[in-house]
């Protein structure tokens, strides 16, 4: 048995682990598998938002089970575990063309590779500033995302094995056209998100220059045939002098010499490789000055202040826009386990801050009143979890209140009975709340016919409104909802709320 | 060139040719405007059959049954009507259309109450009922509303099946009614049914007054059924023409009092303890009626499906019972 036997057999175990836990991130499958685990323990996603927060919420312990073993072994969890990286190897492999000098050539180190230092010099700065963007690449976060928004809804086209009601969500389409690109771009270069792009292994390959064991290679055995850069994974030059922080710990090299000048070793000789990726300073500082410039760039576009967007209802339990923009890594578990299709990936809509947050969509879903699976699956407290009871304002949680996410208003001229002469009220028996959020008046008119028509005429009690969105969601007036919910009256801010008390 | 060549070439050619001459011909559609809105207007619907069975002469057929156990009231009420084995016999397909239209739990009264749903279902197996389904297009989430309201686990504990109404289990149906002509119907679970048990709740609804036996069948329905609430009390008296169901069990073990039809609070709920049981929705809905205090003779769409002949208010004057169990 073969260490690359078992490092394959450890990549499918966890790829087929990861798309069991998209799988099962919803209700009725959920019951307590651990299913933001790999968020969980991603490096990446406990180190920005320890910079952005300054503390590492809850379930982000578990990145030390991933930073722990990089400090042994160097880069391992790229060729080991990480599902995207795996995808990415295994499209790679399945349409390689290649002859083996082709190959050989294919996995030569480029000076492009440092691109995904620069990308992660700039993520990080812009993190100390409070603004979170290393969810648009990490590669977890972006796999789950492009599963979530893009190959499950996919799937279900076909099968119909996924949702009892088909979810749909906005931009669907460039989703998918990314995590293609990516992926296909493994047929011009090998592994080219891992290698070019991926901030998360950038991460991790500047950590690797702690790590104990390396791969080493004796110059008396070798006889430059290069031979070993036929299946190399991470493009790290082995046949000269290794560059550290580009090996992904495959063991190709070690399995393709044919003198068995390679091996791996515990603390060799760092004279005889690159430990550290090849920066240009200059540039590095330019990387830095793009994340510097990215926060007052994007924030001084109002989007969080003079000119918030009313759209952006987020879920119940999330926390103050600004905050929310420090914890949210685009994830989009909060969009696959709501049971309601309500929350959607945003483009603009909350600024540039905020594209593949979730947002809510009342034309797509509502928030259902006994539920919170959002904030249980978010695995960095973007959006908290809380309880039925705190969500509702029950028990112990009275005098604090009820969470609102946003306040409903009539848009008078469109509603049936106020300007139709036509009952309905439909928004009102909808209404979870008791006493309900929609109250009515008797109206008795005279209509066009000269006859006379009794009518139930809705108003909203912005005291008792949550802003759940179900009288937006069932209003018959389908192109624009004659009762609309916005962000306004949400609890999570004070800027932003309707009522004095 | 050889022969050989240029006949297969040729041959190759000819083939081409005719082939997408005819094709064309074959595919070619030269209806007027007003033809093809016609053609797709007449699409294929489908037909409910009635789920009713033939009484005795001087049966019972409503019952009033107080009690606290809902297994030992089903059977005192059902056996006040001649039994169970008067409604449902051996190899029969059952369905139970309970009210799960919302994610409450039993408590507040806002979806049938689980331990009825079980006595009936029992009720109908020891008949030798083949097969039960038990079925509702809820207006909340599906799976969260069969699993918070309890009846997912009353269900699986009887062994009854849930159907969820996934888009492919509705199909066009004929309502033949007064508003309703045709409708998008949760059609899967009458495919394979002999017989329809109705067992609504009893609740207080701030559009027609009260959501019962009749309104149940609301459930059943898709598509646009927000539309309903402009004509509500006439599309109600539709719903009791669309479905002749076998029997109804109004469950007023709990009445939701006010804020119906969702609730949401213990103290909108009142303990009734009370099941009533008949064969005519209209009966029951008009006693289920005045469990809210409230004067049937004012609620719109009994009078409109009484003046329809598909029930009588009169309940008093026919055969009915009241019986106290357990």
């Amino acid at each position: 048995m073969r260490i690359t036997h078992i490092r394959l057999v450890s990549q499918i175990f966890f790829i087929g682990l990861f798309l069991f836990f998209t799988f099962i991130t919803q209700f009725g499958y959920l019951k307590g598998y651990p299913v933001s685990l790999f968020l969980e323990a991603d490096p990446l996603v406990a180190i920005a938002t320890a910079i952005t927060t300054h503390t590492l919420y809850r379930g982000l312990l578990w990145s030390l089970v991933i930073l722990i073993p990089t400090f042994l072994l160097g880069r391992f969890f790229c060729n080991w575990i990480c599902p995207y990286g795996t995808l990415h190897q295994f499209i790679g492999w399945l349409f390689d063309n290649r002859s083996v000098k082709e190959r050989i050539e294919s996995n030569r180190y480029r000076k492009v590779f440092a691109l995904k230092y620069y990308i992660l010099i700039g993520l990080l700065v812009a993190a100390v500033f409070g603004s979170l963007q290393i969810g648009l690449l990490d590669p977890i976060c972006l796999f789950f995302r492009s599963v979530t928004v893009s190959v499950l809804p996919a799937i279900d086209m076909a099968t119909g094995w996924i949702y009892v009601q088909p979810f749909v969500h906005q931009f669907a389409w460039l989703v998918g056209f990314l995590l293609f690109f990516f992926v296909s771009m493994n047929l011009v270069i090998p592994r080219f998100f891992c290698r070019v792009v991926c901030p998360l292994g950038a991460t991790l390959g500047l950590l690797s220059r702690f790590s104990l064991w390396r791969i080493e290679r004796d110059e008396k055995k070798c006889d430059s045939c290069n031979l070993c850069l036929q299946r190399c994974e991470g493009a790290s030059d082995p046949h000269t002098a290794l560059r550290k922080s580009e090996c992904v710990v495959c063991f190709h090299c070690i399995d393709d010499c044919p003198h068995a000048a390679l091996s791996f070793k515990m603390l060799p000789p760092l004279s005889h490789e690159v430990t550290l990726p090849d920066l240009n300073r200059r540039r590095a500082i330019f990387a830095g000055l793009t994340g510097l410039l990215f926060f007052p760039f994007s924030r001084s576009s109002g989007d969080l202040t003079k000119n918030f967007k009313k759209e952006i209802m987020r879920p119940p339990g999330a926390v103050a826009e600004p905050e929310f923009l420090e914890r949210c890594v685009k994830c989009d578990q909060c969009i696959r386990v709501c049971p309601t299709n309500v929350l959607q990936p945003a483009l603009f809509e909350a600024g540039v801050e905020g594209i593949w947050a979730p947002i809510m969509n009342m034309k797509m879903g509502y928030c259902e009143l006994n539920c919170t699976l959002c904030g249980q699956t978010c695995p960095t407290g973007a959006i908290q979890k809380i309880s039925i009871a705190q969500k509702l304002g029950l028990g112990e949680f009275a005098k604090l209140g009820l969470v609102r996410t946003g306040t409903a208003f009539f848009d008078r001229g469109r509603c049936l009975p106020w300007s139709m002469d036509t009952p309905c009220v439909v928004c009102q028996e909808v209404c979870p709340i008791s006493p309900k959020a929609i109250f009515s008046r008797e109206a008795e008119i005279t209509n066009r016919w000269g006859k006379k028509v009794k009518l139930t005429r809705p108003y909203v009690d912005p005291t008792l409104c949550n802003g759940c969105g179900i009288c937006e969601h069932e209003c018959p007036v389908k192109d624009l909802r004659a009762i609309r919910v916005t962000a306004v009256g949400e609890t999570r801010s004070q800027e932003r709320s309707l009522l004095l008390k | 060139m050889e022969r050989r060549e240029f006949l297969k070439r040729a041959g190759a050619t000819c083939i081409a040719v005719v082939g997408s001459a005819l094709g064309a011909v074959w595919l070619h559609d030269s209806r007027s405007g007003a033809e093809y809105f016609r053609d797709s207007k007449s699409k294929k619907t489908k037909s409910l059959k009635s789920y009713r069975v033939n009484r005795m002469k001087g049966a019972v057929d409503m019952a009033i049954v107080r009690g606290k156990d809902p297994d030992k009231m089903m059977r005192a009420g059902l056996g006040e009507m001649g039994g169970i084995g008067s409604f449902v016999q051996k190899g029969d397909v059952v369905v139970i259309k309970p009210n799960v239209a919302f994610d409450r739990p039993p408590a507040l009264g806002a979806t049938t109450n689980p331990d009825v749903l079980k006595a009936v279902a029992r009720l109908c197996q020891e008949a030798g009922a083949r097969k039960i389904i038990v079925a509702d297009n809820p207006i909340n989430q599906p799976e969260g509303c069969f699993f918070k309201s309890g009846i997912q686990q009353a269900a699986e504990e009887v062994g009854a099946e849930v159907m969820l109404p996934r888009p492919s289990a509705f199909a066009l149906t004929k309502i033949d009614g007064e508003v309703l002509s045709t409708w998008l119907m949760f059609y899967r679970p009458l495919e394979q049914a002999t017989k329809v048990i109705g067992v609504a709740p009893c609740k207080d609804h701030n559009l027609c007054s009260a959501s019962m036996t009749m309104k149940n069948w609301y459930g059943l329905l898709g598509g646009r059924r927000n539309q309903f609430h402009q004509q509500i009390h006439d599309v109600i008296a539709d719903f009791s023409h669309m479905m002749k169901p076998t029997f109804v069990v109004l469950d007023a073990t709990r009445v939701l009092m006010q804020n119906g039809p969702t609730g949401g609070r213990l103290s909108d709920v009142s303990e009734m303890n009370t099941l009533v049981i008949g064969t005519d929705m209209v009966a029951v809905d008009t006693y289920g009626y005045t469990l809210f205090g409230r004067d049937p003779d004012k609620l719109g769409y009994l009078r409109k499906a009484e003046a329809r002949g598909l029930g009588s208010t009169k309940w008093k004057e026919q055969n009915w019972r009241e019986v106290l169990a357990g």
